[in-house]
């Protein structure tokens, strides 16, 4: 197992320096630069700019030297932000988008399983069209519907919640975003695991265990939900990575000073450093995240096992 | 004789079914992939068609009516004509002395303690809620001036947007683009995609190695990255717009078709052809790409709602098409910035985008079922 691990973690290096190659090259060929947009900046301004940055060397010696600051874990300076590093921004940005984003794949998990079942257990009938509809509008509403539409009727119609902003992390700050993020998994996990369910249901372990005389809610909890984890887990690692690193829709209608936003500010704004740091933070998420779901398999499904 | 002709050629028993007859009956026997279907076809015709009807243009500024709520009575209402007629004469620098109702339009009397100049007719010509001004009557000092002007009648059914435009036909233009590029983008998705995951599938070995490789390296780069990099390379062109959404999408596209491609590729016809002399593009063309349509017609219908939410999602972020041009995602974003004072700006173009995605949606489930039965 711990070699299993161990070996994973180095074949990562090589996608990751694959990856953070093709993003510095293709960040550079695109036309403007993080200065070009600043209006009125004289040429040699401009040009001192540059030279502090190290952005007028070659174009190969930079990519050398990022390499290097990014091997010693230095993400360099924020462009746009200049009275930040990238790891700045990072330390206090992430923790508030883990937060949410943890917390809606939490609820997204448990709610999303539970109606998959029910629908499951109800197959074409009243719970479960209740169930593929809901599903259905999940997945088809887009998060900057839901978002602007919660805060109408919520915050300005009702008053229940606060507009918007982090409130220091109050919980009630929370709900809206951790709604708005959770709902499309919900609908995606409540669809994934209806279908995984359905078909753990017909298998012959189930027919067996019925026919030997277990009730009826065992044999859903220990047996057929077992089997029909599996598509839950796989779809849960990706998901997670993109959750916890933050979405600008939810981050940017909500006020939340996370790390979803920074990303296409910075790509439109060319923030070489920034976007390069958010690369790199996505990257390793998604490799963390897909290790984390081939270990769990292994331990809902004993077929699966890693030497 | 003639029997012995009849036994000779009896008459076919049943016309054989093809594929695309049998799915086409299936699908026409889901009610809601054909609920859905019709809607999409009103959509569009409405869409089309339905900014010619609206009597508004989707420039249009009418600047009395900045923001005015949906209503199924013209404007302007009863009490608007005394405001727009304050605040006109205000503008013109003269006093309303008095104003009445004649039918259709309405005598006003102005004071003023210079001459008034006639050609102040203007002003109301040029007033969106007022047109066809005529002088009646000058009096003899030239301090008063007494016209008449017909009131213009708006409907404004969606209400109007934050510069006084008909959200009506705003959202039916917006519906043209978004549909328009969701068809072109998932087709350009398609076109690529075929080509490219044909070619790899039928080739295999080292060439399918090194094509896969590519797709693998471009899905791990975050997706939103690779959008914004291509708008900035493009720049903020509608044609090019969406040919770099569909220059995103078609990763997917081309993993399905290797993996048709890979089992084509062994099948006798493929051999049978090969053994003819037949070349390798000629193969692909004739063998392998009409094979896969099955699966490339199924994820079509649903990648087309995914390219308008994307689309939608990049205009969100002010990415997408460029004013005055809209889309249901650039309509959505003003409308969301509006909710306390203006939430039918939200609320329209959101029912149109979310309903055509729902429509979508059914249509794509309702043709997998329809194509692929047994994954029912």
């Amino acid at each position: 197992m711990a070699r299993y691990v161990l070996r994973r973690l180095l074949t990562a290096i090589p996608t990751l320096f694959l990856i953070v190659t093709l993003s510095f090259f293709l960040l550079r060929v695109a036309p403007g630069g993080p200065f070009s947009q600043e209006r009125g900046l004289s040429p040699e301004v401009k040009a001192n700019l540059e030279r502090v940055y190290q952005l007028d060397a070659p174009l190969w010696r930079q990519y050398l030297s990022y390499l290097a600051d990014l091997l010693h874990g230095n993400f360099g300076p924020s462009y746009n932000l200049p009275d930040f590093t990238v790891a700045d921004l990072f330390r206090v940005g992430l923790p508030v988008s883990m937060q949410l984003g943890s917390s809606a794949l939490l609820l997204a998990l448990i709610v999303g399983s539970v109606l998959g079942v029910i629908a499951a257990l109800r197959q074409n009938r009243g719970a479960d069209y209740a169930v593929v509809a809901l599903a259905t509008a999940g997945s088809t509403i887009p998060t900057f519907v839901i978002a602007p539409l919660y805060q109408l009727v919520f915050a300005l119609t009702l008053a229940w919640v606060p507009v918007a902003g982090w409130g220091g992390g109050a919980l009630i700050n929370k709900i809206g975003p951790v709604l708005t993020l959770a709902l499309p998994q919900i609908a995606i996990v409540a669809r994934l695991m209806r279908g995984a369910m359905i078909e753990a249901l017909r298998a012959n372990h189930i027919r067996t265990a019925r026919a030997l005389g277990l009730s009826g809610w065992s044999v859903v909890v220990k047996h057929a939900l077992r089997g029909a984890l599996l598509p839950i887990i796989s779809y849960a690692g990706p998901a997670a990575a993109a959750l916890l690193t933050g979405s600008v829709v939810v981050e940017t209608v909500f006020a939340i000073p996370g790390v979803g936003r920074y990303f296409v500010d910075a790509a439109l704004n060319r923030d070489y450093t920034l976007v390069m740091g958010t690369v790199v933070v996505i990257a390793v998420f998604v490799i963390l995240f897909n290790l984390l779901v081939d270990l769990a398999y292994a331990l809902v499904d004993p077929r699966v096992r890693y030497e | 004789m003639s029997d012995v002709t009849a036994d000779l050629f009896p008459p076919p028993l049943a016309k054989g079914r093809s594929l695309w007859t049998d799915a086409w009956r299936r699908l026409r026997a889901n009610r809601a992939a054909v609920v859905s279907a019709a809607y999409l076809v009103v959509m569009a015709v409405a869409c089309l068609v339905g900014p010619l009807l609206t009597g508004h243009s989707y420039t249009a500024i009418y600047s009395d009516y900045v923001r005015v709520p949906p209503s199924l009575s013209p404007y302007p209402q009863p009490d608007q004509i005394a405001t727009a007629l304050e605040d006109l004469t205000r503008r013109m620098r003269v006093d309303l002395a008095s104003w009445q109702e004649e039918g259709e339009r309405v005598r006003v009397t102005l004071r003023s303690t210079r001459p008034i100049d006639p050609r102040v007719t203007r002003y109301f010509d040029r007033s969106s809620s007022f047109t066809d001004t005529r002088v009646e009557e000058t009096s003899p000092d030239g301090l008063g001036l007494t016209l008449s002007t017909a009131v213009a009648r708006h409907y404004f059914l969606f209400g109007t947007d934050n510069t006084g435009r008909d959200l009506l036909t705003r959202t039916l233009i917006a519906g043209r683009v978004s549909l328009a590029i969701g068809l072109l983008a998932g087709l350009t998705a398609v076109v690529i995609g075929v080509a490219y995951g044909a070619t790899a599938g039928y080739l295999g070995g080292r060439v399918d190695d090194v094509m896969m490789r590519i797709v693998d390296v471009l899905y791990s780069l975050p997706f939103i990255f690779l959008v914004i990099m291509l708008v900035v390379f493009f720049g903020r062109n509608f044609v090019l717009m969406f040919i770099a959404v569909g220059a995103v999408q078609w990763l997917d596209m081309a993993r399905i078709v290797r993996g048709q491609a890979l089992s084509i590729r062994r099948q006798e016809y493929v051999h049978a052809a090969q053994a003819l002399g037949v070349s390798a593009s000629g193969i692909l063309w004739r063998h392998v790409v009409p094979n896969t349509l099955g699966p490339v017609a199924v994820y079509m219908t649903l990648l087309v709602p995914q390219v308008i939410l994307l689309e939608s999602f990049l205009s969100y972020l002010g990415l997408g098409v460029q004013e005055p041009l809209t889309s249901w995602g650039v309509l959505i974003a003003q409308g969301a910035k509006n909710i306390p004072s203006a939430n039918w700006l939200l609320i329209y173009p959101s029912i149109f985008l979310t309903s055509t995605l729902f429509a979508l949606n059914f249509l794509g489930d309702g043709l997998r079922d329809a194509l692929d039965p047994k994954d029912r």
